[in-house]
């Protein structure tokens, strides 16, 4: 497939329909209206379905009920419509249903704005909705990389049986890019468990209620169980110039772009500066960042928010560097002139201060 | 010896249901797998019940359930009915699922005429959480939160959720029934046929309506339950068929 | 049905053809609410004055009393432990 140009929620849309998604449900919520848009004009097209639903609430429960049956479904929405699906993503949860949701974030808390911003980072990350669970959460910094992670979402959440939620911005949802789409799937995993009837075998059920403690428990450490493996073998970032670092910028999504441009501006001063981009939030790479501690005594987290991301760079480096943190939350966008300051600051306060 | 009523098929055996004595919900959980058997829907049968009394639903029907967040039923069942045309999808829903916090499903997956049916028990209370206030109790009725008796000043007026989605033009059939004896019953178990067919010749939402007694928080006996329906409870809910446009849809 | 079921009263109709009815209750699992005892057209069915298991006054066949079959008991019974037998 040649390359084409296309903004990040297009993106999010044509790459769930080659993925496999057969069904959308959303709501209308700026700054992501173009994606349910999209779907609108091409589901059914694929041979999908389409709806807008009444509400983000409504939308979530109809994944619940396509994803029960096997099909590989999909919601979206903005900062406010994700906080009204979080009952939703936690019986998910518990019912072990594969499924994928897209945050287009945007300021907050409250009705806040729609400009770009960071600020639903805890809500994606510790398990937005009651009880004992996670979610893997991956951050797209490209349009590219919002084709890529949205195949890859389908994926994570077939193969561990999980709701999966891609986690951008406003920004990344508006601008556009070039894109080239991978071949549309067409071989899915088998689902076994899902439900199709009971035919003339016994009857089964999905239900997330387990009144008995002891079986909850049971039901909490089994996902505790995959957690772990998700843990173990999901967690994705990349690298910017890591290898000579004595500086390290932590940053995600639209505000780790703009840290390559203020790394790039400060390497030409002689500043070694580099950076870590997680990509999947949860599991977030712990160990990779405290295994660079041990060599790079400085760190500066970035965030279009208050610091959130910045207490998983605190448990992951338990102490054994140095933090800095720079937010600008409620949707304003930082320069990369603002944030070279800032490195160039910390470089000379303490790296160079040390030679 | 030659048995007259044989086990039905699609409801399971030797489980003690957790319903209590003279609850409506044993009764039309019966006619619901009875009318499945008959109509030979069970293979592809799969129901959505939200939280409430019949939550634990799963437990009893012999056929394939999908357990449901408290309202969300109707939003769960657009989910598999869409994906999966070829099932017989309905959910079985209590009075405060289906017009208090799912009100918004309830209305919108009418107003889009899924191909669903919705079996709607109102019993006027909440009864899984202890006897509360519904959208369905009556007027001047006790509850262990209209203490004085429902006060329209204060908690509003009985919800008449079927007759507002009757008006729809994607809804092909509603009926309120009610399951305050013999005759009642046979009414229901019609009903819910007619209903049920509505969707196996796709001609849009159904929804039928049971009245049905609630002998512990309504603090009445079974049968006085039963006579409670008959001469209060319909006359705030009158019974018989709110919408039936099947013909027109065929 | 559950094992434990006792024998019912046998109904002998109006016509030449003797059709008797037989009841069975599964005692254990029924919970005493009354419903059939009060729909029964023949009045075949009481209150037992024994407890099931689980504390009710189950439904019992009244020795005396004839079944005519008409399946109400069935039809009103919320816990399906009615069962009727044509002879």
């Amino acid at each position: 497939m040649n390359k084409v140009f296309m903004s990040g929620n297009h993106t999010f849309a044509e790459s769930a329909i080659r993925a496999g998604c057969r069904c959308y449900f959303g709501y209308p919520i700026t700054p992501q209206n173009e994606l349910g848009e999209y779907m609108a004009n091409h589901m059914r097209k694929a041979g999908g379905v389409f709806i807008q639903s009444e509400s983000e609430t409504a939308a979530i429960n109809m994944v619940i009920g396509a994803a029960a049956t096997g099909t590989r479904a999909m919601t979206s929405s903005s900062s406010p419509g994700i906080s009204l699906k979080q009952e939703g993503i936690s019986f998910l949860a518990g019912f072990e249903l594969p499924a994928v949701i897209v945050n287009v974030m945007r300021g907050g808390p409250g009705l806040g704005n729609i400009a770009p911003a960071q600020g639903d980072y805890f809500q994606a990350t510790r398990g937005g909705g009651h009880g004992d669970y996670r979610t893997p959460v991956f951050a797209p910094a490209s349009v590219q990389e919002i084709a890529d992670l949205t195949a890859h979402a389908f994926n994570v959440a077939d193969r561990y049986r999980t709701p999966v939620m891609l986690l951008s911005d406003g920004m990344m949802g508006q601008m556009k890019e070039p894109v080239v789409f991978s071949e549309p799937v067409t071989d899915f995993p088998e689902k076994e468990w899902a439900l199709k009837g009971r035919g003339d075998g016994p009857s089964r059920y999905l239900c997330s209620l387990i009144l008995d403690a002891l079986e909850m428990e049971r039901h909490n450490w089994k996902l505790v169980r995959k957690y772990e493996e998700i843990e173990k073998n999901e967690v994705k970032y990349e690298e910017y110039m890591i290898d000579d670092a004595e500086i390290v910028v932590i940053a995600y999504g639209t505000t780790a772009r703009i840290a390559k441009g203020a790394i790039k501006r400060v390497r030409k001063d002689g500043v070694r500066a580099g950076m870590i981009r997680p990509i999947s939030l949860w599991p977030f790479p712990k160990k990779l960042l405290n295994n660079l501690a041990s060599r790079v005594r400085q760190f500066v987290v970035f965030e279009m928010s208050t610091g959130q991301m910045l207490e998983d760079v605190q448990i992951a480096l338990e102490g054994k560097a140095d933090i800095t943190f720079h937010g600008r939350p409620g949707g304003t966008v930082p320069t990369p002139i603002e944030f070279a300051r800032i490195i160039y600051r910390e470089y000379q306060k303490t790296v160079k201060k040390e030679k | 010896m030659k048995l007259k009523n044989p086990w039905p098929r699609y409801y399971k055996k030797d489980v003690v249901t957790h319903y209590c004595p003279g609850c409506g919900h044993g009764i039309v959980h019966r006619l619901v797998a009875e009318v499945l058997e008959e109509m030979d829907l069970g293979k592809r049968a799969i129901c959505v019940n939200p939280a409430g009394c019949a939550v634990l639903a799963y437990l009893y029907f012999d056929f394939d359930v999908i357990e449901s967040a408290h309202g969300r039923g109707t939003a769960i069942a657009t989910g598999v009915k869409r994906s999966r045309p070829d099932l017989f999808v309905f959910t079985y829903q209590g009075d405060g699922d289906l017009s208090a916090i799912g009100t918004a499903e309830t209305i919108h997956s009418a107003n889009r005429g899924e191909n669903i049916t919705v079996i709607f028990i109102n019993n006027a209370v909440y009864g899984m959480t202890g006897g509360q206030l519904a959208p369905t109790t009556l007027i001047d009725m006790k509850t262990t939160t209209t203490p004085a008796g429902r006060d329209p000043k204060y908690d509003g007026y009985p919800v008449h959720i079927t007759d507002v989605v009757a008006q729809f033009p994607g809804v092909a059939y509603a009926e309120r029934v009610a399951v305050d004896g013999p005759a009642g019953i046979r009414k229901t178990r019609k009903a819910i046929a007619n209903a049920f067919q509505t969707q196996v010749d796709g001609l849009g939402y159904s929804i039928v309506e049971v009245l049905s007694p609630c002998p512990t928080n309504w603090k009445l006996t079974p049968v006085d339950s039963f006579k409670w329906i008959t001469e209060v409870m319909t006359t705030e809910y009158p019974i018989g068929v709110l919408t039936d446009k099947r013909s027109k849809k065929e | 049905m559950g094992s434990n079921f006792q024998e019912g009263i046998i109904y002998q109709t109006m016509n030449k053809t003797a059709v008797k009815h037989t009841v069975k209750i599964n005692y254990d699992m029924c919970k005493g609410c009354g419903l059939c005892i009060a729909y029964c057209t023949k009045k075949v069915l009481k209150e037992s004055e024994h407890l099931n298991k689980a504390g009710y006054h189950y439904a019992e066949p009244d020795d005396t009393a004839q079944c005519s079959g008409c399946m109400i008991c069935t039809l009103v019974c919320p816990e399906v432990v009615i069962e009727v037998y044509d002879e």
